[in-house]
């Protein structure tokens, strides 16, 4: 039995190695003091300072609006995907769709960012588009490399369904497009949910694909403070970095939960529904 | 299910994915290669065009001198092999970190299970930035360990670890640990606990059938979680930058150097290209243990 030990223990290491940084970093985003390393007692100043630095609170904007338009797109993009690799077992170039889909998870940023740059330039260049670069090439970078996160969440809850369902709409009648918006969708609702709210972070977070395809004016939350971490610790960023923590905490959490309760009450609907007909698992 | 009653949704619902894929992901870089190949120049985009068609001459100019410029000088190779040692490094400490956990996580109440996924899965989607700036406040020279150090009197004088390949290898392997720790639990979950008692009843116990029966099973759990590590550090630009010394040498942060320092394109292009090179068999490693992940063949 050593082992079970040994390895509760490494899981509770490993969570404080993975969350006391970041306890850390909020507790000091309260600190008084100017500086950073030295604890002068509680306070909010630097909070309240937030609100005024118009510069930080137009990156936030642009930010969020990136991070929302790649979640939307994202998501049908990642979810088209996972159909078709699910659902459809034969075509032209199936490996070769199969790899462009699960790349971009570990393709180093840098040579996505490089490489996506390169091509809005010769795009500009041979068609006139883009012109500029800017919150578009962004929004088109954002969206190709989160809809791979999309695609791998969606296609797990699309492999456990039970194809009976979707089959038994097809036999009596019903079109592919209105079987899957109508039977598939309602079903998969929760890995949507969760793979929007997955793209939103990432895309919030994103500095290094952002610091490539982006273009004059168009500087994103993540680049603002990349460009004033560069030069050390301030306590303004410690309280900017906060709320970031907060505000993605809170998504991840709303969007576990929804996935939850939907998962929950769909057990215990087919529980009721099939009583001794369905087997447990 | 047979989604092709109409020939043309079918069409569409492949193309629309796959057209977008090909443009925005492998076309770019079918570019890259195309500018590693050309000339740095003082112009907009600066550098010069590989192709060009003059008199009813179609002229290909390729110039490998990029590439042979990376071969000489020695800072790009030393580059290379520190971002490869760095990766290979940090992976076999997220591996011998990770697996405990996922093992403890996969051996847990169903319940508490899914609240410590949670736990392991939120820092995935949250500010990779951010929690790596809060260890620039920890490990300085006068930050908060030091200080608790020197408070305690273990050490007289702080211990310079910020700006050093320690604090590159804490970065990355507290960024990267999730990545680990998810697919080697969603593979050990899966295991059928009666092929354990079986060893036990054939005389295995422990630490022999753990080795003997549990890791050979997590064999593609492991493969996973290794890849999606060690492939994105090899080029990992931010962890180098913010916690990396001067002596920390690794391609991602001088690729990114050459790019907005120097604005020569074409060498960046081909440091991007010899990148790819390198990671093009871990990467295609990655995705056939992917894509049968994907179509629920594992």
């Amino acid at each position: 039995m050593k082992r079970f030990g040994f390895s509760n223990l490494m899981l509770v290491l490993g969570l404080l190695f993975i969350y006391l940084p970041m306890v850390i970093l909020v507790i000091y985003s309260f600190n008084a003091s100017q500086l950073v390393t030295v604890w002068g007692g509680w306070s909010l100043r630097w909070y309240g300072g937030l609100a005024d630095n118009t510069q930080l609170m137009s990156a936030v904007l642009r930010s969020l609006q990136v991070a929302f338009f790649t979640a939307l797109a994202a998501v049908m993009l990642g979810t088209l995907a996972a159909f078709v690799l699910t659902r459809i077992p034969r075509f032209r170039g199936r490996t070769l769709f199969g790899g462009l889909v699960t790349a971009p998870l570990v393709m180093p940023e840098v040579i996505t960012g490089l490489s996506l740059l390169l091509l809005f330039v010769a795009m500009g260049q041979l068609l006139g588009w883009p012109a500029e670069r800017g919150l578009t090439t962004i929004w088109i970078a954002h969206t190709t490399f989160c809809s791979a996160y999309v695609a791998v969440v969606v296609s797990a809850r699309l492999r456990e369904l039970d194809l009976s369902i979707e089959e038994a709409a097809m036999d009596l009648g019903a079109r592919p497009w209105k079987v899957f918006f109508l039977i598939t969708v309602p079903m998969i609702a929760p890995s949507l949910v969760a793979g929007a709210m997955m793209s939103f972070a990432l895309s919030l977070d994103d500095l290094v694909l952002a610091s490539f395809v982006s273009g004059p004016g168009a500087t994103t939350l993540p680049m603002e403070i990349f460009s004033a971490v560069r030069l050390g610790v301030k306590p303004e960023i410690n309280a900017v970095a906060s709320l970031i923590l907060l505000a993605v905490s809170l998504a991840t959490f709303i969007a576990w939960y929804i996935a939850r309760r939907t998962e929950r009450s769909r057990r215990l609907a087919l529980q009721e529904a099939g009583a001794n007909e369905v087997p447990e698992r | 299910m047979k989604v092709s009653s109409t020939n043309s949704g079918r069409r569409l619902v492949i193309g629309v994915p796959f057209l977008w894929l090909t443009l925005f992901f492998l076309l770019p870089f079918i570019i890259v290669v195309k500018i590693s190949l050309s000339m740095a120049a003082v112009a907009i985009p600066p550098y010069t065009e590989v192709f060009s068609y003059a008199n009813e001459q179609l002229q290909i100019l390729f110039n490998l001198s990029n590439y042979l410029f990376l071969a000489e000088d020695e800072l790009y190779l030393a580059a290379y092999l520190g971002s490869l040692k760095i990766a290979l490094i940090s992976t076999l400490l997220c591996l011998l970190i990770g697996y405990p956990m996922a093992y403890a996580i996969a051996r847990a109440r169903k319940d508490l299970q899914t609240v410590l996924l949670l736990l392991i899965m939120m820092p995935t989607w949250t500010a990779i930035l951010i929690r790596v700036y809060a260890w620039m406040g920890i490990l300085g020279n006068n930050g908060i360990l030091n200080n608790i150090l020197l408070g305690i009197g273990l050490i007289d004088t702080p211990l310079q670890i910020l700006n050093t390949d320690t604090a590159v290898y804490i970065g990355v392997v507290y960024s990267y640990l999730p990545f680990m720790v998810l697919p080697l639990y969603a593979n050990l979950v899966k295991h059928d606990p009666s092929l354990l008692e079986a060893a036990a009843d054939l005389g295995a116990h422990g630490l022999t059938s753990f080795w003997k029966v549990t890791v050979p099973l997590s064999k593609n759990g492991i493969v996973a979680g290794c890849m999606l590590v060690f492939i994105p550090v090899v080029g990992e630009f931010v962890i180098p930058e913010l916690l990396g010394g001067p002596e920390t040498l690794m391609i991602g942060k001088v690729m990114w150097q050459e790019f907005f320092s120097n604005r020569d394109w074409p060498v960046a292009s081909a440091l991007a290209v010899v990148m790819l090179a390198l990671l093009i068999v871990p990467i295609i490693l990655f995705n056939r243990n992917q894509a049968k992940a994907l179509e629920g063949k594992l």
